[in-house]
This record gives C-alpha cells, sequence and structure tokens, in this order.
C-alpha cells in the first residue's frame, strides 16, 4: 500500500516536469513578448534589453527552464510580473475560493448526479428515466458560461434570490457552484446508470435475489458497491474538466479564485504567475487521481490485496 | 441489419442529424436567411427584442458559419494528428512507443481547457489559432484511441496472415488495419465536434479566441453580458445556439456509436 503511494507519487513528478516545460515551451513560442507589453511600446531598446535581462529572459530556454526547476525544487515559484508579489503568495490567496466552488460542485455532482442514475437505473425506461436522461444530454450540451448568466439573469435579476457575482456568503456560492457542477450532473448520472444497469444484470444479484435478499439490501450491498468503482474513476476524471470549468465560472460570477487569476495572468502576459497556476491545477489534479485510485481498495478488496 | 437501418431506427440520433444539417443550411444560406449585414450596424434598433423583423432580437443570425468552421477544421487537425501519432507509436512500439506515449500522458494531466489556454496564450487569440488550438488540444485523445486500437489490430490473425504472406506494412496498415480504425474514430469524432464547439466558444467568450469584428457565438455572449440587465437575450439567444448545434453533434455521436457497435449499446 505504502510502496504503491509513493511510486504512484514519484511518477507524478515527470509528468508534472513535463507539463512546466510544455507550458514554458508554449509561452517561448508566445509572439507577444512580456517585456514590451510592460515598458510600452515606445520603451527604448536599452531598458527593453534591461529587463530581459532582469527577469532572465535573455538566457536560453533549456537554461531557463533547468532553472525554474531547480528553484521549484525549493519551493520558489519566483515572482509576478504584474504585481511583483511572490506567484506563491498569489497562488495562496486565490486557491481556497476554487478549492470551495469545485468541492462545492463535485458535491452536488456525486449527490445528484448518483442519485439520478440509481433511479434510472431501478426503473429504467420510466418516465424519470426519459426526463433524466434528456436533461443529462442537454446539461452535457450547454456552454457552463451561458448557463451562469442564464441563472443569473432568473435568480439574481428576475427573482432578485441571489447575488449575482462575488465572495464571502454562501449564498454567492450557490450559484457558481451550480454552474460548475451542471455538466459533472449528468455525465455522473449517465454513468451511474449505464454501470448499475451492468451490475443488476450480473449472476451475484440474480443469486442475491433467489436467496430472498430484500430488493434495498440488493441494491445497497451488491449493485452500489461493485457500480461504484466506474463512478469513481469518472468523478476522478472530472475534477480536471472541473478545474477548467472553473476558470469560466469564475470569470462569469468574478469569483476570487485561481481560473480568474489565471485568465488575468494570461492578459498581462505574465508568464510566471501562469506557470505557477497551471502547476497548481495540473498538481491537484494528480492528487485527486491518485486519491481516487487508492479509494478502490476500499471498495473492492480485491484490488486492496493488490496494493 | 446494416449500421445505417440501424442508425436510422434511433429517432434522437435523426433529430440531431436533422439539426446538424440545418445548421450547415443555415450557415451556407446565411447571407439570404439574414438579409441584414451583420456587420453594418443600427444604433436605433441596437439590441432589439427579438420580433419579426429581427428572428432572434438585433444582431447576431447566420454566423454559426464560423463556429461550424472552426469545429471542423479542428477536428481534421486533431484527427490527422492522432492517427499520424497513434499508428507510428502502436505499429512500432519499442521506444518511438514508449516516448510518444509518456508525452500524451503528459497531455493529458493538463485539465481541460487549460492546455487550449496555454496554446492560445502562446499562439495569440484570432479564429486561426483558435482553430490551431483547439485541434492540438484534441491530438492526445486521439493519438491514444488510434494506439489502442492498432496494438489490438497487430495481433489479429488476419494482420498477421497478411504479413506472414509477405504485404509490406504499409499495406498492412492500409487493408487491414485503417478500415478497422475508421468506425469507432467517426463516434470519436462527431463527438469531438461537440467538444470543439464548447471549446471555441469558451475560449472566445474569455476574449481569447475569435475576435471582433468577426463574429463567434462564444463572443456573443461575451459581449452580451455587458447590457445582461437591459437586453438579456444579446447573451442567452447565441448561447441557447450553442447548446443546439453541441446537442445535435451529441446526438449523432451517440446513434453512430449504437449503430456502429450494437455491443456498446444499453447506455
Amino acid at each position: 500500500m505504502l510502496t504503491f503511494v509513493v511510486r504512484r507519487l514519484l511518477f507524478a513528478v515527470p509528468v508534472l516536469l513535463g507539463v512546466v516545460f510544455v507550458v514554458m515551451l508554449t509561452i517561448d513560442l508566445l509572439p507577444g513578448d512580456a517585456v514590451t507589453l510592460m515598458l510600452g511600446e515606445h520603451a527604448t531598446k536599452d531598458a527593453v534589453a534591461a529587463l530581459r535581462e532582469h527577469l532572465g529572459l535573455d538566457k536560453p530556454f533549456a537554461v531557463r527552464y533547468l532553472e525554474y526547476v531547480g528553484r521549484l525544487a525549493r519551493g520558489d515559484l519566483g515572482r509576478s510580473i504584474q504585481q511583483n508579489r511572490p506567484v506563491a503568495a498569489e497562488l495562496a490567496d486565490a486557491w481556497p475560493a476554487t478549492l470551495q466552488l469545485a468541492t462545492a460542485a463535485l458535491l452536488i455532482a456525486a449527490a445528484v448526479g448518483v442519485a439520478a442514475g440509481v433511479v434510472s437505473a431501478v426503473w429504467p425506461n420510466s418516465v424519470f428515466d426519459a426526463v433524466a436522461r434528456l436533461a443529462s444530454l442537454f446539461g452535457l450540451s450547454m456552454p457552463i458560461f451561458w448557463t451562469g448568466l442564464v441563472l443569473i439573469v432568473v435568480f439574481s435579476l428576475w427573482l432578485n434570490w441571489l447575488p449575482v457575482g462575488g465572495a464571502g456568503s454562501l449564498s454567492h456560492l450557490v450559484l457558481p457552484a451550480i454552474t460548475l457542477a451542471l455538466p459533472s450532473v449528468a455525465m455522473v448520472s449517465r454513468m451511474t446508470r449505464s454501470s448499475v444497469l451492468d451490475v443488476l444484470r450480473e449472476d451475484y444479484v440474480r443469486t442475491a435475489r433467489a436467496k430472498g435478499v430484500g430488493e434495498w439490501w440488493v441494491l445497497g450491498k451488491h449493485a452500489l458497491r461493485n457500480a461504484f468503482i466506474p463512478i469513481l474513476t469518472l468523478l476522478g476524471l472530472q475534477s480536471g474538466q472541473l478545474m477548467g470549468g472553473a476558470v469560466l465560472t469564475e470569470t462569469v460570477f468574478a469569483w476570487p479564485g485561481l481560473g480568474r487569476l489565471m485568465v488575468k495572468a494570461i492578459f498581462a502576459r505574465d508568464y510566471v504567475l501562469l506557470q505557477g497556476a497551471v502547476l497548481v491545477f495540473a498538481l491537484a489534479f494528480v492528487i485527486i487521481n491518485l486519491l481516487v485510485d487508492l479509494s478502490y481498495g476500499l471498495l473492492d478488496p480485491r484490488v486492496g490485496r493488490q496494493l | 441489419m446494416t449500421a445505417w437501418r440501424r442508425f436510422c431506427r434511433n429517432r434522437l440520433a435523426l433529430l440531431g442529424l436533422a439539426l446538424v444539417v440545418v445548421l450547415a443550411l443555415s450557415a451556407v444560406l446565411a447571407p439570404w436567411l439574414a438579409p441584414l449585414d451583420p456587420a453594418r450596424q443600427s444604433l436605433i434598433e441596437k439590441r432589439a427584442r427579438p420580433g419579426a423583423k429581427y428572428l432572434l432580437g438585433a444582431d447576431e443570425f447566420g454566423r454559426d458559419i464560423l463556429s461550424l468552421l472552426v469545429g471542423v477544421l479542428s477536428m481534421a487537425i486533431a484527427l490527422v494528428g492522432g492517427l499520424l501519432l497513434g499508428t507510428l507509436a502502436g505499429f512500432s512500439g519499442g521506444w518511438i512507443d514508449a516516448v510518444l506515449m509518456r508525452a500524451v500522458e503528459i497531455l493529458l494531466a493538463f485539465p481541460y481547457l487549460l492546455l487550449a489556454l496555454a496554446i492560445v496564450a502562446a499562439l495569440g487569440p484570432g479564429a486561426l489559432n483558435t482553430t490551431i488550438a483547439v485541434g492540438i488540444w484534441g491530438v492526445p485523445a486521439v493519438t491514444r484511441i488510434v494506439r489502442g486500437s492498432v496494438l489490438t489490430l497487430r495481433e489479429t490473425e488476419y494482420v498477421g496472415a497478411a504479413r506472414a504472406l509477405g504485404s509490406p506494412a504499409a499495406a498492412v496498415l492500409r487493408r487491414h488495419i485503417m478500415p478497422n480504425i475508421v468506425p469507432g474514430l467517426t463516434v470519436y469524432a462527431t463527438l469531438f465536434m461537440a467538444n470543439a464547439i464548447l471549446l471555441e466558444a469558451a475560449l472566445s467568450f474569455l476574449g481569447l479566441g475569435v475576435q471582433p469584428p468577426t463574429a463567434s457565438w462564444g463572443l456573443m455572449v461575451s459581449t452580451g453580458r455587458d447590457v445582461l440587465l437591459v437586453a438579456p437575450h444579446v447573451a442567452t439567444v447565441p448561447g441557447l445556439a450553442i447548446m443546439l448545434a453541441v446537442l445535435a453533434f451529441n446526438l449523432v455521436g451517440d446513434g453512430l456509436r449504437d449503430a456502429l457497435d450494437p455491443r456498446l449499446r444499453g447506455g
């Protein structure tokens, strides 16, 4: 078990180094230069050269990459170009808001998605099933930023129930969390439905029913427990979708999180901040999927023994 | 029963196909459907409510041509790139396979949207760059699918027989492996169109995609946001268009999957 965790964490290192490499390389190909943007178009050549040197941009790409990775190993993410604050501090300010939003969305996705999927699977082709499947198709097709705007129009402008944007109280969280959760609710309910349907066809479910086990017991003890593994895998992968969606949701609702920070960094050509933000997202994605892999062991003792 | 017959029996999939056709037609016929030039401005009537004169409200109709074009072109980039890399990895094996698959894993470790954001940040905004970004974003997933199929097919008896008979690798690829990859890939390509439209809309919404005065649905939602209070339809109608387009491709993709591979059915 422990060796599995350690091995997986070690495996994450090259992946994260690769993520840094790709981000730095794409930014390196950037036609618009951060330095020119900072100094304005009328800056003298000397000033541009001096700032480039100060930021270390005059060095070749390979040197800069190795230097960045070296500093990263010491926990130093560099200083943001725009605010001239440590990137670590800027990220530390922003990530709790994103964590809050993503956790709320993931909980909604898991609760609503699993519940709807189970009901659909237990009564397939019922009215509920048809409505839920249609709704999930729409949920998958709605652009997330548009869902957010529609929710704002209905619940904030017309009904005046919830705030338009910003953060602070629980009421601020409701609309962004629902917006972010909707596509995942759709995915999870579809997955749950087909996965529970598959399990209900298994021999051991028939055996359990044949020996007179109550339907609820069959569902809870046999069906759900076995259906949960693909659902958990999906939830882990959905966390990546949630992070991407967070960028859009935070922009729509002026939510002060990592996603908004990242969009700001892109517009300001603040590549140091952008690198840091992408790194945090990728790290979170890797950790979440590691947790998902570990939880298989809890659900399925056979997997647990192999770890 | 042929795949096409199975597809036709799926009413939702047919509805999706009809929607796709309507979208494509409205894109091609845009100049006649919407006689008002999208670039022409009318200050008095701006933000007029949907009505007889303006079918969906002032400003914006028939602009889906760009969103669809971005989707189709980026799909082509993703398919060509993924097919080449996936076949290379699956067929050659060894260190080429190892290196390519590690690279794919790294690209897939980027949460959705972030890779496209990074690419657009590097290339700069604009319709062409958005297309390239969305296309590159799709390459790793296609590569993995193709490599997986090639690996399985490489071990089949008919491929072994063809090689034993002395067929060159290129002929084996073309005659025995490609035809078997195409059905699965068609399904993926259709579902990819749905995602590509969503991604283009998202990038344009953030201001990193298509730039004004060129119109795109995502951009229209974004500009509509500023007048959300006085004229909510400016932001909501183009969003509805995005949703219909994505829904149409999702329905067709699901239908194709059920029709082409009955074993996957049931979902």
